[in-house]
């Protein structure tokens, strides 16, 4: 695997070898799904888990920002980091705090 | 896009950042596109479970279908980065056979949203306004959808143009741009059938 400037970070055999291991996390994040896992917690644990590693795969070398300059690494994590923010605000005001219900709308 | 040989030639322009403004420009539209996803997934995780009258979730999703259409989708990612390689390293035929890969890959993973939408419509009756996961559920797949219909779009008009010798190594920064809105639409659908399809 070679790193330079020009925008070729990395051989094709290399981005192959992501695309198998990303197919066999999904194929995990499957198995995952049906086989029985005693613990609710631990099973959303490990589907978060997975899908995390594959979207860091995803992000730092098919987008090949584990190449470039930290400033793109800089304003992509911001804009990610407020939406994950976002969401996990919205869903432990409204799931996990008691006594919180989303805005209802008639006929839904 | 005012003059592709522009964007070509930036690449080596000065700027005050030292990096291509393209690219970091296309990374902050890439970052304000997390926040419209992340709207779209609270306002789904928000009301889960809050719908007074079914179908519910889990009596619609269809898992083995929604795997395939997302391994289809990984794939078209690693096709996308192939494609890239090919015009870099100036192969016409490398990079029309890969662009030509997302293309199929791209429309597959549509017609399976096309299937499943008119599937839960006509098989379940529901719609937008059928309860809050309807409405939900759809306006958050429905807008990934279209972001994947832009892609397909885009790749066309890229195959096009490697077809007519038009996509010289000098112009790859194009296809890279491409390819990170293409990846983006990718890792948007990871965090979507976790948090929507497969977490109950």
């Amino acid at each position: 695997m070679s790193a330079h400037a020009d925008g070729a970070h990395a051989s094709p055999k290399f981005y192959v070898m992501i695309g198998i291991i990303l197919a066999i996390l999904t194929a995990m994040e499957i198995a995952a799904f049906y086989i029985p896992i005693a613990s609710h917690t631990l099973e959303v644990s490990i589907l978060l888990v997975l899908s995390a590693i594959k979207f860091v795969l995803v992000v730092g070398y098919f987008m090949h920002l584990k190449f470039d300059s930290n400033i793109f690494s800089l304003v992509f994590v911001a804009g990610l980091v407020l939406a994950v923010f976002m969401v996990s605000a919205l869903f432990v005001l409204y799931q996990v705090l008691p006594g919180t219900t989303p805005p209802q709308f008639v006929g839904l | 896009m005012a003059d592709a040989a522009a964007v070509a030639h930036d690449d080596h322009h000065y700027t005050s950042t030292g990096l291509n403004n393209w690219k970091l420009g296309f990374w902050t539209f890439i970052g304000s596109e997390c926040l419209f996803f992340g709207t779209l997934i609270s306002t789904y995780m928000a009301y889960k479970g809050a719908s007074i009258v079914g179908p519910y979730p889990e009596k619609v999703f269809d898992i083995p279908l929604t795997s395939i259409s997302t391994f289809v989708l990984l794939m078209s990612s690693l096709a996308m980065v192939l494609a890239l390689d090919g015009v870099q390293k100036g192969s016409k035929k490398k990079a029309l056979i890969w662009l030509g890969t997302v293309i199929v890959m791209g429309a597959i993973f549509l017609g399976f949203q096309y299937y499943e939408f008119t599937h839960f419509i006509h098989e379940y009756h529901l719609t937008l306004q059928t309860n809050v996961f309807g409405s939900t559920f759809y306006v958050l797949t429905g807008f990934h959808g279209a972001h994947v219909t832009i892609g397909v779009i885009w790749m066309i008009t890229l195959f096009i143009r490697v077809l007519q010798g038009k996509m010289p190594p000098e112009k790859a920064l194009q296809v890279e741009i491409a390819g990170l809105y293409w990846h983006f639409v990718d890792i948007v659908w990871i965090v979507i059938f976790v948090l929507i399809y497969l977490i109950p």
